[in-house]
């Protein structure tokens, strides 16, 4: 019972990185009809801003390292310790929460300028086409990161209050013995938080309205008058925040380099067929099923019957699903049938 | 129907044979498997100036900190050969038939590759390195699997490679070669040098759960340290292979914690082994008691360079180690100050072990009086020096594994400065990590490819 509490808490937090990258896809999918394999590469930018907000923070003084002998080595003091002493240290170290608010406006102008400079170009070409750019877009993307910050991880660090872990076993009744790390069960609360808020603004705004409109029928909304292209454009930069953010808040767990997106891209676009294309809910469901899928797979219950099984459980449920319900868990009809 | 007789002339049949004749001879050395004359010999450098080497390290990848800290040391070494700088080791190494000025007096140059820690990648960068930019011996490491896919490249193409960092027994054990050396030392003599020093720090009897990077290294560590344990009555739980760069390991260690295990044995590496070994203490392994026992961590290989990376939660951690900055005999502390007042921070052991190599190297070409690459290798075969760090050594012939000295470190609570992460706990002696070279069985090859 414990192992598979832990395993579906570890399904949860990676799940809630899927289905964060999987709801920008379908919403940049459902609206403008593009297939952007250039999203891995913002989940990738999202998790540099909290990078580069950190560097900002630990600019730093050369001091001289008395202390070796050998040769004449220098230590780096952050001058924010320097000015602040302890509350310095204790600011440098909320970096990753702090750059939710770099992280907001420039994933949005990324997200802009990504559609408005190129993508906006290739609405009217074919698919592959579309594929063709946007991955072209993600390596760029990739190279320029690796340019600037080098090919190396950049482990990022939690406040104080957020390190170590939590008795989950308590609160379940299940002993003291089930313990979780605090920062993985906050990002789980901050991918459903974002997952709650997309689904408010959709749902409860009259922009919302219009984009859901927009996405039902494109062309009557258009002939009442409305801008839709204009409200698509501003959703393309909405999901650029979302896989932004999702980035953002998993350095901590994961330290993020060039390629981080490229691997989470992948699985997103098998958690976004699953979950049917176009479908919001549906990406949510799936995104979240298949983390806890791919963390029971690597039970060593599991792989002691079926070995290699983590590997490849989430192509396995893919091929299954698409088998028995070809339009994926929640997909529509009509929706890339074309 | 008639049948179409041949139209080759006896004159034209002549003439032809004297232009295939003409373009054997004048085709580049690149298409000859092996060159043919007595004496010759692949990239030889003849008349020229310069002689070039090739540094063949991951750039990128989970092993991309030792290879920018290896391309540092093959620098330095690059300098101090050819009389640049203070000469760092060559005022220590003992025997020393180097000059300073480059190596049989031609000057050294180089070329880098970037191997991405990946076997084909690194195969298609050595290969470039030998056939187009004519290196006479390339070095690099990292990787075992690496390391021994482009082992086996240069006893194909017949040119010396120098290991940088591999750690696996097979490297030099069923996988060895003529043409490759390792000065390194092996997951064999890190459980030799490492297992007494368990039994005495956590005591026998206890439950073992192996984590192991999926590959030759991997399983050569788990199996060394499961050996080298057994005596203390350690047994294995359970040993899971994970991928190299798994990045996220909380699905392989969630399963830990209600195993019935009270050790974890870490045998990853580089960036997996600063994740693994950080999300194990994120998930509170090092605060459980289990069996009535303290649950422990160790990590067989360790760097200085890995526990930068790890922070924090390297503390009191134990594990082996080639080399460390620290040791004080006198080549240690003539390639610390060299490499420091280079770069501004000390040496790890990836960085000595190359630097290291290619010293060994040219001091062999010194030695044979030629870059032939077959009295080359005689030369370094059973060769014993001093000076470089780890007391005297030994390059066995039998299957060109170095034995020296082996450290056991563990890391540092109170560390006196930023690079002060690991405490040597104790120096173990060559006598006690030295094997049979039976004991991995293999074939070294001709000397003639």
């Amino acid at each position: 019972m414990d192992a598979i509490l832990l395993q579906i808490l570890n399904g949860l937090d990676k799940g809630g990185a899927y289905a964060l990258i999987a709801l920008g896809l379908t919403l940049i999918f459902g609206t403008l009809g593009v297939v952007n394999f250039a999203h891995g590469a913002l989940f990738m930018l999202g998790a540099f801003c909290a990078v580069s907000l950190n560097k900002m923070m630990t600019a730093s003084v050369k001091v001289k390292d008395e202390s070796v002998t050998f040769f004449e080595a220098f230590k780096e003091v952050p001058y924010l310790e320097l000015w602040l002493g302890e509350t310095g240290t204790t600011l440098i170290s909320w970096s990753v929460p702090l750059s939710i608010l770099l992280a907001i406006p420039v994933m949005l102008f990324i997200g802009l300028a990504m559609e408005r400079g190129l993508i906006r170009h290739f609405y009217r070409r074919p698919h592959a086409d579309q594929i063709l750019v946007t991955f072209g877009l993600a390596i760029v993307l990739q190279e320029i990161v690796k340019a600037s910050f080098g090919a190396n991880p950049h482990p990022q660090a939690v406040p104080e209050m957020f390190s170590g872990t939590a008795n989950v076993g308590a609160l379940f009744g299940l002993g003291d013995n089930i313990v979780y790390p605090i920062w993985r069960l906050v990002y789980f609360f901050f991918s459903m938080s974002i997952i709650g808020m997309v689904f408010a603004f959709l749902q409860f705004t009259t922009f919302g309205m219009v984009v859901r409109a927009g996405m039902a029928d494109r062309e009557t909304v258009q002939l009442l008058g409305i801008n839709i292209t204009k409200r698509f454009s501003i959703v393309f930069g909405l999901a650029a925040v979302v896989s932004g953010l999702a980035g953002l808040m998993y350095t901590p767990i994961l330290p993020p380099d060039y390629h981080i997106g490229m691997d989470f891209l992948v699985l997103s676009f098998v958690v976004v067929v699953v979950g049917g294309m176009g479908s919001l809910p549906g990406a949510v469901l799936a995104g979240f099923l298949l983390g806890i899928l791919q963390s029971f797979a690597s039970m060593n219950e599991v792989k002691s019957v079926l070995p290699g099984i983590d590997q490849i459980i989430i192509y396995l449920i893919a091929m299954v699903v698409l088998l028995v319900r070809p339009r994926g868990l929640l997909g529509r009809k009509g929706v890339m049938e074309d | 129907m008639t049948k179409k007789t041949s139209d080759v002339s006896r004159r034209s049949f002549v003439k032809g044979s004297a232009a295939a004749t003409a373009a054997g001879i004048a085709a580049p050395s690149i298409f000859v498997p092996h060159a043919t004359a007595a004496g010759a010999f692949r990239n030889d450098p003849g008349s020229s100036k310069t002689v070039t080497l090739g540094f063949n390290v991951p750039q990128s990848g989970p092993y991309a900190d030792e290879g920018a800290d290896e391309l540092r040391a093959f620098r330095l070494a690059v300098k101090h050969l050819n009389g640049e700088g203070d000469g760092g080791m060559m005022q220590t190494m003992q025997p020393m038939n180097l000059k300073g000025n480059g190596i049989l007096g031609k000057k050294v140059e180089y070329v880098t590759g970037d191997t991405q820690t990946k076997s084909d990648a690194a195969r298609a960068s050595a290969k470039r390195m030998i056939e187009k930019d004519g290196v006479i011996m390339f070095s690099g490491g990292s990787s075992s699997g690496v390391a021994i896919a482009v082992q086996s490249l240069a006893q194909e193409m017949g040119t010396v490679f120098m290991a940088g960092l591999t750690h696996s027994n097979d490297t030099t054990g069923k996988d060895r070669r003529r043409y490759g050396f390792r000065h390194f030392f092996n997951a064999h003599m890190s459980g030799a040098a490492l297992a007494p020093v368990l039994e005495a720090e956590y005591g026998r009897d206890r439950q073992v759960y192996h984590l192991t990077a999926d590959y030759t290294w991997g399983w050569s560590q788990e199996q060394s340290i499961t050996e080298a344990t057994a005596g203390s009555g350690w047994q294995t739980v359970n040993a899971v292979k994970t991928p190299v760069g798994a990045g996220d390991f909380s699905q392989y260690i969630t399963p830990i914690l209600n195993s019935g295990a009270d050790v974890l044995v870490l045998n990853h590496y580089g960036k997996d082994m600063v994740n693994s070994l950080t999300q194990a203490i994120q998930f509170g392994l090092r605060d459980k008691q289990v069996n009535g026992k303290d649950f422990q961590i160790v990590v067989p290989l360790f760097s200085r360079l890995m526990a930068q990376g790890a922070g924090e939660n390297i503390k009191g951690i134990l594990g082996s180690t080639a080399w460390n900055w620290k040791l004080q005999d006198e080549g240690s502390k003539a390639f610390v100050k060299a490499f420091g007042q280079e770069y501004g921070f000390p040496p790890s052991q990836a960085a000595h072990t190359c630097y290291v190599q290619t010293l060994l190297y040219a001091d062999a070409c010194e030695r044979a009086g030629t870059f032939n690459p077959e009295q080359v290798i005689r030369a370094l075969e059973d060769h014993t020096f001093d000076g470089m760090g780890n007391g005297e050594t030994l390059y066995r012939g039998e299957d060109h594994q170095c034995f020296k000295d082996v450290l056991v470190v563990r890391g540092n609570q109170n560390p006196s400065s930023q690079f002060d992460l690991l405490e040597v706990q104790d120096v173990v002696p060559r006598a006690k990590v030295e094997y049979s070279a039976d004991l991995y069985p293999g074939e070294l090859g001709p000397y003639k490819v």
